[in-house]
Protein backbone atom coordinates (compact mmCIF):
# COMPACT_ATOMS: atom_id res chain seq x y z
CA UNK A 1 0.00 0.00 0.00
CA UNK A 2 1.44 3.43 -1.00
CA UNK A 3 1.67 6.50 1.55
CA UNK A 4 -0.73 8.40 -0.87
CA UNK A 5 -3.82 5.34 -0.71
CA UNK A 6 -3.16 4.74 3.14
CA UNK A 7 -3.88 8.82 3.00
CA UNK A 8 -6.68 8.19 1.14
CA UNK A 9 -8.12 5.74 2.62
CA UNK A 10 -7.99 7.49 6.10
CA UNK A 11 -9.40 10.44 4.94
CA UNK A 12 -12.24 8.62 3.27
CA UNK A 13 -14.39 8.13 6.43
CA UNK A 14 -14.42 11.56 7.37
CA UNK A 15 -15.32 12.86 3.94
CA UNK A 16 -17.92 10.73 4.79
CA UNK A 17 -19.10 11.99 7.71
CA UNK A 18 -18.40 15.76 5.98
CA UNK A 19 -20.92 14.75 3.03
CA UNK A 20 -23.45 13.60 5.10
CA UNK A 21 -23.21 16.42 7.52
CA UNK A 22 -23.65 18.38 4.50
CA UNK A 23 -26.75 16.55 3.78
CA UNK A 24 -28.40 16.82 7.15
CA UNK A 25 -27.53 20.44 7.43
CA UNK A 26 -29.34 21.44 3.58
CA UNK A 27 -32.86 18.75 4.99
CA UNK A 28 -32.64 20.42 8.74
CA UNK A 29 -32.58 23.56 7.46
CA UNK A 30 -35.45 22.90 4.42
CA UNK A 31 -37.48 21.97 7.34
CA UNK A 32 -36.81 24.63 9.82
CA UNK A 33 -38.09 27.07 6.59
CA UNK A 34 -40.57 24.98 6.18
CA UNK A 35 -40.39 23.96 2.48
CA UNK A 36 -39.68 20.84 3.20
CA UNK A 37 -41.98 18.03 5.52
CA UNK A 38 -40.03 14.38 5.96
CA UNK A 39 -42.77 13.07 6.48
CA UNK A 40 -45.18 14.34 3.57
CA UNK A 41 -46.37 11.55 1.12
CA UNK A 42 -47.43 12.58 -2.63
CA UNK A 43 -51.33 12.76 -2.93
CA UNK A 44 -52.57 10.06 -5.20
CA UNK A 45 -55.15 12.57 -6.29
CA UNK A 46 -53.14 15.08 -8.53
CA UNK A 47 -54.59 15.55 -11.53
CA UNK A 48 -58.00 13.85 -10.38
CA UNK A 49 -61.24 15.53 -10.06
CA UNK A 50 -62.03 16.20 -6.89
CA UNK A 51 -64.02 13.48 -4.80
CA UNK A 52 -67.77 13.34 -5.15
CA UNK A 53 -69.51 14.43 -1.78
CA UNK A 54 -72.02 16.85 0.05
CA UNK A 55 -71.11 18.17 3.88
CA UNK A 56 -73.42 20.17 6.26
CA UNK A 57 -72.94 23.78 6.71
CA UNK A 58 -71.34 25.05 9.89
CA UNK A 59 -74.32 26.33 11.42
CA UNK A 60 -74.32 30.07 12.80
CA UNK A 61 -70.74 30.29 10.83
CA UNK A 62 -72.32 33.28 8.40
CA UNK A 63 -71.12 31.14 5.09
CA UNK A 64 -73.01 27.61 3.01
CA UNK A 65 -71.52 24.56 3.39
CA UNK A 66 -70.30 22.91 0.31
CA UNK A 67 -70.02 19.55 -2.05
CA UNK A 68 -68.18 18.56 -5.06
CA UNK A 69 -70.35 20.24 -7.68
CA UNK A 70 -69.91 23.49 -5.88
CA UNK A 71 -65.82 23.74 -6.65
CA UNK A 72 -66.54 24.20 -9.94
CA UNK A 73 -68.23 27.54 -9.68
CA UNK A 74 -65.47 29.62 -9.04
CA UNK A 75 -63.68 31.63 -11.82
CA UNK A 76 -60.52 31.34 -10.48
CA UNK A 77 -58.18 28.52 -8.47
CA UNK A 78 -59.50 27.82 -5.12
CA UNK A 79 -57.73 26.15 -1.95
CA UNK A 80 -59.63 23.18 0.19
CA UNK A 81 -58.01 23.95 3.67
CA UNK A 82 -58.91 20.67 6.23
CA UNK A 83 -58.61 22.43 9.42
CA UNK A 84 -59.62 21.77 13.42
CA UNK A 85 -59.76 24.08 16.33
CA UNK A 86 -57.84 20.62 18.17
CA UNK A 87 -55.20 21.82 15.46
CA UNK A 88 -52.25 23.48 16.84
CA UNK A 89 -50.82 24.18 13.45
CA UNK A 90 -54.03 25.14 12.28
CA UNK A 91 -53.47 28.53 14.18
CA UNK A 92 -49.85 28.64 12.29
CA UNK A 93 -50.84 28.94 8.82
CA UNK A 94 -54.18 30.73 9.94
CA UNK A 95 -52.57 34.22 9.21
CA UNK A 96 -51.75 33.20 5.75
CA UNK A 97 -55.16 31.91 4.97
CA UNK A 98 -57.13 35.46 6.41
CA UNK A 99 -54.41 37.11 3.62
CA UNK A 100 -55.27 34.73 0.93
CA UNK A 101 -58.64 35.40 1.49
CA UNK A 102 -58.23 38.73 1.44
CA UNK A 103 -56.60 39.03 -2.05
CA UNK A 104 -60.08 37.16 -3.11
CA UNK A 105 -58.65 33.70 -3.39
CA UNK A 106 -61.71 31.18 -2.70
CA UNK A 107 -60.66 29.60 0.60
CA UNK A 108 -63.26 26.86 1.14
CA UNK A 109 -62.51 25.06 4.77
CA UNK A 110 -63.63 21.67 5.82
CA UNK A 111 -63.69 21.05 9.87
CA UNK A 112 -62.33 17.68 10.66
CA UNK A 113 -63.49 15.92 13.58
CA UNK A 114 -64.39 18.77 15.23
CA UNK A 115 -67.28 19.75 17.15
CA UNK A 116 -69.27 22.43 15.58
CA UNK A 117 -69.33 24.60 18.53
CA UNK A 118 -65.43 24.71 18.66
CA UNK A 119 -64.90 25.50 15.43
CA UNK A 120 -67.35 28.75 15.96
CA UNK A 121 -65.29 29.53 18.70
CA UNK A 122 -62.11 28.97 16.47
CA UNK A 123 -63.27 31.70 14.02
CA UNK A 124 -64.91 33.75 16.00
CA UNK A 125 -61.40 34.21 18.08
CA UNK A 126 -58.96 34.00 15.14
CA UNK A 127 -61.33 35.33 12.18
CA UNK A 128 -62.78 33.70 9.21
CA UNK A 129 -60.89 33.18 6.35
CA UNK A 130 -63.30 30.81 4.60
CA UNK A 131 -65.62 31.51 1.99
CA UNK A 132 -67.70 28.19 2.36
CA UNK A 133 -67.47 26.42 5.17
CA UNK A 134 -68.78 22.37 5.69
CA UNK A 135 -67.65 20.35 8.43
CA UNK A 136 -66.95 16.64 8.25
CA UNK A 137 -67.36 15.38 11.79
CA UNK A 138 -67.20 11.56 11.17
CA UNK A 139 -63.99 11.86 8.79
CA UNK A 140 -65.45 9.66 5.89
CA UNK A 141 -65.12 12.90 3.67
CA UNK A 142 -61.78 13.36 4.12
CA UNK A 143 -60.55 9.97 3.65
CA UNK A 144 -61.88 10.11 0.50
CA UNK A 145 -59.51 13.28 -0.39
CA UNK A 146 -56.62 10.90 1.12
CA UNK A 147 -56.28 13.06 3.97
CA UNK A 148 -54.09 12.04 6.81
CA UNK A 149 -53.84 14.63 9.13
CA UNK A 150 -54.64 18.31 9.83
CA UNK A 151 -54.03 21.39 8.17
CA UNK A 152 -54.27 20.03 4.91
CA UNK A 153 -54.45 21.93 1.74
CA UNK A 154 -55.42 21.33 -1.84
CA UNK A 155 -55.27 23.62 -4.62
CA UNK A 156 -57.72 23.08 -7.34
CA UNK A 157 -57.95 24.42 -10.30
CA UNK A 158 -60.76 26.45 -12.56
CA UNK A 159 -62.26 22.68 -13.79
CA UNK A 160 -61.80 20.84 -10.30
CA UNK A 161 -59.07 19.18 -10.87
CA UNK A 162 -56.46 18.56 -7.92
CA UNK A 163 -53.24 20.36 -8.76
CA UNK A 164 -51.21 20.53 -5.66
CA UNK A 165 -51.48 19.35 -2.02
CA UNK A 166 -49.83 20.29 0.94
CA UNK A 167 -49.89 18.43 4.49
CA UNK A 168 -48.54 20.78 7.32
CA UNK A 169 -49.37 24.22 7.99
CA UNK A 170 -49.25 27.09 5.19
CA UNK A 171 -46.16 29.31 6.36
CA UNK A 172 -45.14 32.04 4.68
CA UNK A 173 -42.39 30.43 3.06
CA UNK A 174 -44.73 27.55 1.67
CA UNK A 175 -47.06 30.34 0.86
CA UNK A 176 -44.11 32.61 -1.29
CA UNK A 177 -41.71 29.67 -2.50
CA UNK A 178 -44.49 27.37 -3.93
CA UNK A 179 -48.30 28.44 -3.34
CA UNK A 180 -48.70 31.74 -4.84
CA UNK A 181 -46.45 30.62 -7.94
CA UNK A 182 -49.14 27.96 -8.50
CA UNK A 183 -51.95 30.23 -8.05
CA UNK A 184 -50.43 32.40 -10.73
CA UNK A 185 -50.07 29.17 -12.86
CA UNK A 186 -53.27 28.09 -12.70
CA UNK A 187 -55.12 31.04 -12.86
CA UNK A 188 -55.30 31.60 -16.70
CA UNK B 1 -18.37 -24.23 -2.44
CA UNK B 2 -19.65 -26.64 -0.13
CA UNK B 3 -19.22 -24.07 2.71
CA UNK B 4 -20.97 -21.47 0.88
CA UNK B 5 -24.02 -23.70 0.07
CA UNK B 6 -23.90 -23.85 3.93
CA UNK B 7 -23.95 -20.21 4.40
CA UNK B 8 -26.95 -19.76 2.15
CA UNK B 9 -28.71 -22.60 4.01
CA UNK B 10 -28.43 -21.35 7.42
CA UNK B 11 -29.35 -17.67 6.06
CA UNK B 12 -32.34 -19.06 4.02
CA UNK B 13 -34.26 -19.40 7.45
CA UNK B 14 -33.57 -15.38 8.24
CA UNK B 15 -35.75 -14.24 5.64
CA UNK B 16 -38.39 -17.29 5.47
CA UNK B 17 -40.40 -15.47 8.48
CA UNK B 18 -41.11 -12.54 6.62
CA UNK B 19 -42.95 -13.84 3.56
CA UNK B 20 -44.31 -16.76 5.63
CA UNK B 21 -45.63 -15.13 9.05
CA UNK B 22 -47.67 -12.01 8.84
CA UNK B 23 -46.94 -11.02 12.26
CA UNK B 24 -48.33 -12.51 15.55
CA UNK B 25 -52.51 -10.96 16.15
CA UNK B 26 -52.75 -8.16 18.58
CA UNK B 27 -54.70 -6.02 17.15
CA UNK B 28 -56.11 -2.89 19.00
CA UNK B 29 -59.48 -3.37 16.89
CA UNK B 30 -62.15 -2.47 19.69
CA UNK B 31 -64.19 -5.86 20.31
CA UNK B 32 -67.60 -3.44 19.43
CA UNK B 33 -65.62 -2.57 16.07
CA UNK B 34 -64.89 -6.28 15.38
CA UNK B 35 -67.43 -8.09 12.55
CA UNK B 36 -69.21 -10.46 14.49
CA UNK B 37 -68.68 -13.40 11.47
CA UNK B 38 -65.20 -14.55 12.42
CA UNK B 39 -63.99 -15.99 9.31
CA UNK B 40 -64.77 -11.48 8.05
CA UNK B 41 -62.85 -10.50 10.72
CA UNK B 42 -59.90 -12.79 10.39
CA UNK B 43 -60.23 -11.67 6.22
CA UNK B 44 -60.48 -7.64 7.32
CA UNK B 45 -57.42 -8.45 10.38
CA UNK B 46 -54.65 -10.43 7.75
CA UNK B 47 -55.61 -7.22 5.32
CA UNK B 48 -55.34 -4.38 7.51
CA UNK B 49 -51.87 -5.49 8.47
CA UNK B 50 -50.82 -4.53 5.04
CA UNK B 51 -52.49 -1.06 5.24
CA UNK B 52 -49.77 0.89 6.46
CA UNK B 53 -51.13 3.98 8.89
CA UNK B 54 -50.30 7.07 7.38
CA UNK B 55 -49.94 8.82 10.82
CA UNK B 56 -47.62 6.91 12.84
CA UNK B 57 -46.10 5.36 9.17
CA UNK B 58 -44.37 2.50 10.57
CA UNK B 59 -47.57 0.51 12.20
CA UNK B 60 -50.22 -1.23 9.95
CA UNK B 61 -53.69 0.39 10.68
CA UNK B 62 -54.50 -3.17 13.07
CA UNK B 63 -51.06 -2.25 15.33
CA UNK B 64 -52.44 1.75 15.25
CA UNK B 65 -54.30 3.47 18.28
CA UNK B 66 -54.28 6.75 15.83
CA UNK B 67 -57.90 7.76 15.33
CA UNK B 68 -57.39 7.59 11.27
CA UNK B 69 -56.44 3.64 12.09
CA UNK B 70 -59.81 3.21 13.77
CA UNK B 71 -61.62 4.86 10.64
CA UNK B 72 -59.52 2.71 7.91
CA UNK B 73 -60.33 -0.20 9.63
CA UNK B 74 -64.35 0.19 9.52
CA UNK B 75 -63.63 1.28 6.40
CA UNK B 76 -62.06 -2.40 5.69
CA UNK B 77 -64.57 -4.50 7.24
CA UNK B 78 -67.66 -1.91 6.19
CA UNK B 79 -66.42 -2.99 2.47
CA UNK B 80 -65.63 -6.59 3.04
CA UNK B 81 -69.21 -6.56 5.06
CA UNK B 82 -70.56 -5.59 1.96
CA UNK B 83 -68.93 -8.07 -0.43
CA UNK B 84 -65.92 -6.73 -1.99
CA UNK B 85 -62.81 -9.19 -2.37
CA UNK B 86 -59.68 -7.78 -0.71
CA UNK B 87 -57.96 -6.74 -3.57
CA UNK B 88 -60.74 -4.43 -4.40
CA UNK B 89 -60.70 -2.83 -1.22
CA UNK B 90 -56.95 -2.89 -1.18
CA UNK B 91 -57.62 -0.94 -4.73
CA UNK B 92 -60.22 1.57 -2.66
CA UNK B 93 -57.27 2.59 -0.15
CA UNK B 94 -54.77 2.67 -3.13
CA UNK B 95 -56.45 5.24 -5.37
CA UNK B 96 -56.78 7.50 -2.14
CA UNK B 97 -53.56 7.14 -0.71
CA UNK B 98 -51.53 5.92 -3.23
CA UNK B 99 -48.54 3.38 -2.87
CA UNK B 100 -47.30 5.07 0.56
CA UNK B 101 -50.56 3.19 2.00
CA UNK B 102 -49.18 -0.60 1.13
CA UNK B 103 -46.95 -2.27 3.49
CA UNK B 104 -45.91 -4.15 0.48
CA UNK B 105 -45.83 -1.78 -2.45
CA UNK B 106 -45.87 -2.86 -6.04
CA UNK B 107 -43.43 -3.02 -8.35
CA UNK B 108 -43.34 -0.28 -10.64
CA UNK B 109 -40.51 2.04 -12.16
CA UNK B 110 -40.82 4.47 -8.83
CA UNK B 111 -40.54 1.38 -6.74
CA UNK B 112 -37.67 -0.89 -8.46
CA UNK B 113 -35.18 0.96 -6.29
CA UNK B 114 -36.34 -0.28 -3.45
CA UNK B 115 -37.05 -3.72 -4.22
CA UNK B 116 -33.82 -4.21 -6.06
CA UNK B 117 -31.88 -2.62 -2.87
CA UNK B 118 -31.80 -6.02 -0.98
CA UNK B 119 -30.86 -8.28 -4.01
CA UNK B 120 -28.10 -5.29 -5.02
CA UNK B 121 -26.64 -5.47 -1.58
CA UNK B 122 -26.56 -9.52 -1.96
CA UNK B 123 -24.65 -9.47 -4.61
CA UNK B 124 -22.15 -6.86 -3.37
CA UNK B 125 -21.40 -8.94 -0.49
CA UNK B 126 -21.05 -12.51 -2.27
CA UNK B 127 -19.18 -10.73 -4.94
CA UNK B 128 -16.39 -9.34 -2.28
CA UNK B 129 -16.39 -12.78 -0.65
CA UNK B 130 -15.70 -14.43 -3.84
CA UNK B 131 -12.95 -11.52 -4.67
CA UNK B 132 -11.15 -11.97 -1.38
CA UNK B 133 -10.93 -15.76 -1.67
CA UNK B 134 -9.36 -15.84 -4.97
CA UNK B 135 -7.26 -13.31 -3.78
CA UNK B 136 -6.48 -15.42 -0.49
CA UNK B 137 -6.33 -18.84 -2.71
CA UNK B 138 -3.42 -18.17 -4.64
CA UNK B 139 -0.25 -17.79 -2.30
CA UNK B 140 2.98 -16.69 -4.35
CA UNK B 141 5.14 -20.55 -4.45
CA UNK B 142 7.53 -20.43 -1.87
CA UNK B 143 11.34 -19.77 -3.48
CA UNK B 144 13.15 -23.31 -4.83
CA UNK B 145 15.73 -24.35 -1.40
CA UNK B 146 18.84 -22.81 -2.17
CA UNK B 147 21.94 -25.66 -2.12
CA UNK B 148 22.69 -24.77 1.56
CA UNK B 149 19.17 -25.20 3.20
CA UNK B 150 18.99 -28.86 0.91
CA UNK B 151 22.29 -30.08 2.90
CA UNK B 152 20.91 -28.88 6.25
CA UNK B 153 17.89 -30.46 5.25
CA UNK B 154 19.39 -33.53 4.29
CA UNK B 155 21.74 -33.92 7.34
CA UNK B 156 18.26 -33.43 9.64
CA UNK B 157 16.38 -36.05 7.95
CA UNK B 158 19.55 -38.53 8.22
CA UNK B 159 19.14 -37.62 12.22
CA UNK B 160 15.65 -38.42 12.35
CA UNK B 161 16.18 -41.99 10.66
CA UNK B 162 19.20 -42.81 13.13
CA UNK B 163 16.59 -42.41 15.75
CA UNK B 164 18.79 -40.19 17.65
CA UNK B 165 15.23 -38.16 17.59
CA UNK B 166 11.66 -39.58 17.61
Amino acid sequence: MTPTTRRLLLLAPFAAAAAGGVGFYAALDRQRRGVYNPRGVPSALIGQHAPDFTLPALEESGVEGFGAADLRTFTRPLLVNFWASWCVPCIIEHPQLMKLSREGVPVLGIAYKDKPSDSLQFIRRHGNPFRRLARDEPGRVAIDWGLYGVPETYLLDRQGIIRWRYAGPITDEVLAQDLRPLLQRYAA
Amino acid sequence: MKRFLLALALLAPLAAPAILVPGVAHATTNPADMLPDAALEQRARALGREIRCMVCQNQSIEDSEVALARDLRLVVRERITAGYTDAQVRDFLHARYGDFVLLRPPFTWSTAALWATPVVALLIGFSLILLSRRRSAQPAPPAPLTEEEKRRLAALDAETRDGTRA
